[in-house]
């Protein structure tokens, strides 16, 4: 454009190089506004959840040690310890995830895969979306009249599981169906194209390729899991447990056992609760040590998350 | 067979009637009679098709864009079943034992065992090169390693790519070019022995080198396979097959020999275009 610089044409095309570069500085400055606003919010956001993590670190770590983590609670701050509370929170993820991730994958691959697109998907998909957004209490009065009465089953490691399990179905079953919705069409229609049935599709060649989003999903939903309180609280598990349930592996035969399922339990979210609660500032000490062990908790439970995801996303290229 | 009183009067070239294949002399692998079919939308995507499938011979299918070419192709092996509402009408009949491909009581998972194909992009699945090659073994229930060594090698070779991977079957298919993840793909689709290999553009994603050698390939495949390639390049179709289709708005116009297709059309269509005039 450059080259015809003669005439009143040449004139024009200069001009118009001098609106393009006009309109193009515009947009850096844009870019620019843009990008500090972001910055300046995220820093804010930052900051605010940084405080808050250093609080409760600098109130809480000094009380972590070897007997804090395996002292059951006592009426005396100093001998108190958190053994039930993490071992009931491993022992009721467990049940969760046991539960949710089967549940919640097959349901995500039945809609997406199997079921009939038509008003019933729709509907399905919409009390889906819906029960995501539903306050985590309402889980918890449904265990109580169902599981906790209803069914009997007292106020178990199990009963907790299932409903936790319940609570974080719909995040299992959305993250299913994204990870197998991003599978790109032309790797289904040449599995089907080889003569793949719809089984060996999905099991061989659609499961593995959503691993990665179904894992991510699932891992975010026991984050969610392990520290929620209120359902828990629901269903009556606010007592003061001093002993662990039976072990689940055991020195003779058969090896498992599943007493520990109907055991009482607490909780470490709910031994923070009991111990915020308390007037003397040593149990609030306690209880920043405990919040600090449950954010240790759900982070390495991201960290696991990214891990996952980084190790597949390298191994299914290879 | 051409309609001795059809003189192309009209400037619209499209309203005249389509020719009818004439009767084969060669021997067929299959018939397509009275082929219809109907997108889940309602459209007619293909109106009454006849045409015969060369045994063991590349049958070209060209025309312009959106003529249906990519839907007659997908029919043969029944993808559209994967999407719900389509419909078929008409028949597709193997010669060798009177099977109707397009049929109700035809399972599309069995047509698809006799029937491989071949996308317009490469896709090789997310696995190893080997495992890409086996895949089609795999969901025969073929569990024998040897068998399906052997048979990887085989398919390997027929495709022309075997000298290039030999030495990392177990790399990431992913990791070879545009070229060699198509021929791989071709690989793919004859490991398990189909009678009837498709082929949607396969080359239009690729540069000429790497055409070339899928074209090359094409041709020595024929020997043993039953060859239907949808292209745009007609002189893609010209080099590589026997047959030719013209297929214009969903219609077959004109079938015939490759060479009286490209020399003499008879159909004033087929003449406008492989001139260029459209299309
Ligand atoms: N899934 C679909 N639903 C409805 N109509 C479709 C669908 N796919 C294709 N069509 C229509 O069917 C007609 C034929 O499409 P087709 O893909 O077979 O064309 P084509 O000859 O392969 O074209 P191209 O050379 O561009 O690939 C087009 O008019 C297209 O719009
Ligand atoms: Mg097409």
């Amino acid at each position: 454009m450059s080259v015809t610089t003669q005439g009143s044409l040449g004139n024009a095309a200069v001009k118009t190089d001098q609106a393009a570069y006009a309109a193009i500085a515009r947009a850096k400055r844009r870019d620019i506004i843009f990008s500090v606003g972001g910055l300046v919010v995220m820093a804010i956001a930052m900051t605010l959840l940084l405080t808050l993590i250093g609080d409760l670190v600098v109130r809480g770590l000094g009380r972590i040690d070897y007997d804090f983590l395996t002292n059951f609670p006592s009426r005396k701050a100093e001998r108190a310890g958190i053994l039930s509370a993490w071992v009931g929170s491993l022992l009721v993820m467990l049940v969760t995830a046991l539960l949710a991730i089967p549940i919640g994958v097959a349901a995500g691959l039945y809609l997406e895969e199997y079921a009939r697109k038509g008003w019933l998907a729709n509907l399905i998909e919409i009390n889906v979306a819906n029960l995501a957004g539903v306050p985590s209490i309402i889980y918890g009065l449904l265990a109580v009249g169902m599981f906790v009465y209803g069914m009997n089953l007292g106020k178990t490691v199990l009963v907790a599981g299932m409903t936790l399990a319940l609570l974080i179905l719909p995040i299992v079953i959305v993250s299913t169906r994204e990870a197998v919705r991003a599978i790109p069409k032309i790797i289904k229609e040449g599995a089907y194209g080889l003569g793949a049935d719809q089984w060996q599709v999905m099991w061989n060649y659609i499961l593995p390729a959503a691993r990665p989003g179904i894992l991510t999903g699932a891992i975010v939903g026991l984050s969610r899991a392990i520290g929620e309180t209120a359902p828990i609280i629901t269903i009556g598990a606010l007592t003061f447990i001093a002993f662990l349930p039976p072990a689940p592996i055991t020195g003779e035969f058969p090896f498992i056992n599943f007493d520990w399922l109907n055991a009482p339990f607490t909780v470490l979210p709910i031994q923070m609760f009991n111990w915020v609660s308390r007037p003397q500032a040593d149990f609030h000490t306690n209880a920043a040590a405990t919040g600090v062990v449950l954010m240790a908790l759900t982070l390495s439970l991201n960290g696991v998350a990214i891990w996952i995801r980084y190790r597949l996303r390298k191994g299914s290229r290879n | 067979m051409m309609d001795t009183g059809m003189t192309p009067k009209a400037s619209d070239t499209s309203t005249l009637p389509p020719i009818k294949p004439a009767a084969e002399s060669e021997p067929l692998c299959a018939r397509i009679e009275g082929f219809s079919f109907f997108y889940s939308n309602g459209m007619q995507a293909i109106k009454n098709v006849d045409m015969p499938i060369l045994d063991r011979k590349v049958t070209a299918i060209i025309g312009p864009s959106g003529c249906g070419k990519s839907t007659l192709l997908r029919s043969l092996n029944r993808m559209h079943d994967l999407y719900p509402g389509n419909r078929y009408e008409g028949r597709v009949i193997l010669e060798q034992d009177g099977e109707n491909l397009i049929g109700p009581e035809a399972d599309p998972v069995v047509v698809r065992l006799r029937v491989g194909m071949v996308f317009q992009k490469p896709n090789p699945f997310p696995k190893s090169i080997f495992e890409n090659v086996a895949a089609g073994l795999r969901v025969r229930g073929i569990k024998n390693r040897a068998v399906i060594e052997e048979a990887v090698e085989t398919a390997l070779k027929r495709a022309a790519i075997w000298d290039e991977v030999k030495d990392k079957l177990h790399g990431s298919a992913n990791d070879l070019s545009g070229g060699q993840q198509q021929r791989l793909c071709i690989a793919r689709a004859l490991a398990p022995n189909p009678e009837i290999l498709l082929l949607d553009e396969p080359t239009s994603a690729l540069d000429p080198i790497a055409t070339a050698k899928v074209e090359d390939l094409i041709q020595d495949l024929a020997e043993t396979v039953t060859v239907v390639i949808v292209t745009h390049n007609m002189q893609q179709a010209a080099r590589i097959s026997h047959r030719t289709a013209f297929m214009y708005l969903g219609q077959l116009i004109e079938f015939g020999e490759t060479s009286q297709i490209f020399t003499s059309p008879k159909h004033p269509s087929t003449e406008s275009y492989i001139t260029g005039r459209y299309g």
